[in-house]
């Protein structure tokens, strides 16, 4: 059977993206030493456990959405995934294998649960996605590893609530451990933590409430499911309601789990940098 | 069920994006996804306006784009993720946007980013 075997978050800010390629030159830089510095530890922990899949719970910032259809969780069923221009000049990545049989009995699954997904066989995969694979297999080595993108939406109001979220993940745990193959499979949450891009309050940081979601999501993630979205969006900023997609990959997890590696760094770009690597209990 | 809107809770300087933005800036949000493409890129960049006209931009998200004032473009129902692209033509990132939009220098901005860790 598949199994879970843990979950890696990161933030998936553009400027890493256009930071990873340089790494090696950067890692000594002032300002992005602090923030490299985290990732050994966790690619350290992938390479031991060697995942054969990694589903990805992101979100999409309008590569291949926009608003004429705006799915509020869509699922990849594709054999590849490719990344695509931006706009403003991220170097797009090589592209990514996927799994569309596993992808299809979680859609299926899902369903069943009374999820209603989107399903996708064609998907361009953006920096949400792009830039969590290239941070924890550095130099672009995920070619051996199948995956499942989840997209949620968190670009156009009424967002799914915290606790939809974490449910959705449940499920997708559900799913995964009732697939007959013998599959090790990693779940990534992308984004956050605390930033805001737009408005008089861009900029806007909360370290505070970084650091309690932090805490929480390893042993106790219900209790942040009771914030709404717009606490949320109070409490973490416009974009840290990205927050969404870590309690999303929380919810696959078991409710055991140890603590590998975390780490928080504020700021690259106008994002608080959160980082978490969560090994499911035997 | 009952639905508490956004606007009976305003989070000062904070815009939601929903339903009644989306619908207002929808020709503004859609010129900007189109920006993915170069050729789209290029296209603008040789008439601005011209390219405005096409997608059907009205004279308040027009003059916000001569101006490249965000804070005018979200209040004409910009998204800030497509407006982004727009700025990209120009090289403008997300924090020489954030200081456009609270009046600060990009160094005040940085700054203050930084403040915020500590």
């Amino acid at each position: 059977m598949a199994r879970v075997i843990g979950g890696l978050t990161t933030s998936h800010i553009p400027a890493i993206g256009n930071a990873v390629p340089k790494e090696k030159e950067l890692v000594n830089d002032p300002y992005w030493k602090p923030f490299f510095a985290a990732y050994p530890p966790a690619r350290a922990w992938v390479e031991k456990v060697k995942p054969d899949v990694a589903v990805v719970i992101y979100n999409d910032h309008g590569l291949n959405f926009f608003l004429d259809k705006m799915p509020t969780f869509a699922i990849g069923a594709a054999f590849e995934y490719k990344n695509a221009d931006e706009g403003w000049g991220i170097p797009t990545t090589p592209g990514f294998q996927g799994d569309p049989e596993l992808s299809w009995h979680i859609i299926e699954s899902l369903v069943a649960e009374e999820f209603d997904i989107t399903s996708c066989q064609e998907m361009l995969v953006d920096h949400g996605f792009t830039v969590p694979m290239s941070l924890f297999w550095p130099n672009y080595s995920y070619a051996g590893v199948k995956t499942i993108p989840v997209e949620i939406n968190t670009v156009q109001h009424p967002l799914p609530s915290p606790l939809r979220c974490f449910k959705l993940g449940q499920a997708i745990g559900r799913a995964i451990e009732s697939y007959p193959k013998d599959l090790k499979v990693v779940v990534i949450g992308t984004g956050g933590l605390s930033h805001q891009l737009d408005g008089e309050r861009a900029g806007f940081i909360n370290k505070k409430f970084d650091m309690m979601c932090l805490d929480k999501i390893v042993n106790e993630p219900e209790v942040l499911t009771r914030y709404s979205i717009h606490e949320l969006v109070r409490e973490a900023g416009a974009q840290g309601a990205e927050f969404i997609l870590w309690l999303a990959m929380r919810g696959v997890l078991h409710n055991k789990v140890t603590k590998i590696h975390s780490s928080y760094h504020v700021a690259i770009s106008n994002t608080a940098t959160g980082m978490l690597v969560l090994e499911n209990a035997a | 069920m009952s639905v508490v809107t956004h606007e009976e809770l305003a989070i000062p300087g904070t815009y939601m994006f929903d339903g009644k933005a989306a619908m207002k800036g929808y020709p503004l949000n859609k010129m900007c996804f189109s920006f993915n493409e170069a050729k789209n890129r290029e296209e603008f960049l040789k008439d601005e306006d011209a390219y405005c006209i096409k997608y059907g931009l009205n004279e308040e998200q027009r003059r916000a784009i001569r101006e490249r004032n965000v804070l005018g473009l979200i209040h004409a129902g910009g998204c800030i993720y497509y407006l982004a692209k727009f700025a990209g033509i120009f090289g403008l990132n997300v924090q020489d946007v954030g200081a456009q939009q609270t009046g600060m220098t990009v160094e005040a901005f940085k700054k203050m980013l930084k403040a915020q860790g500590e």
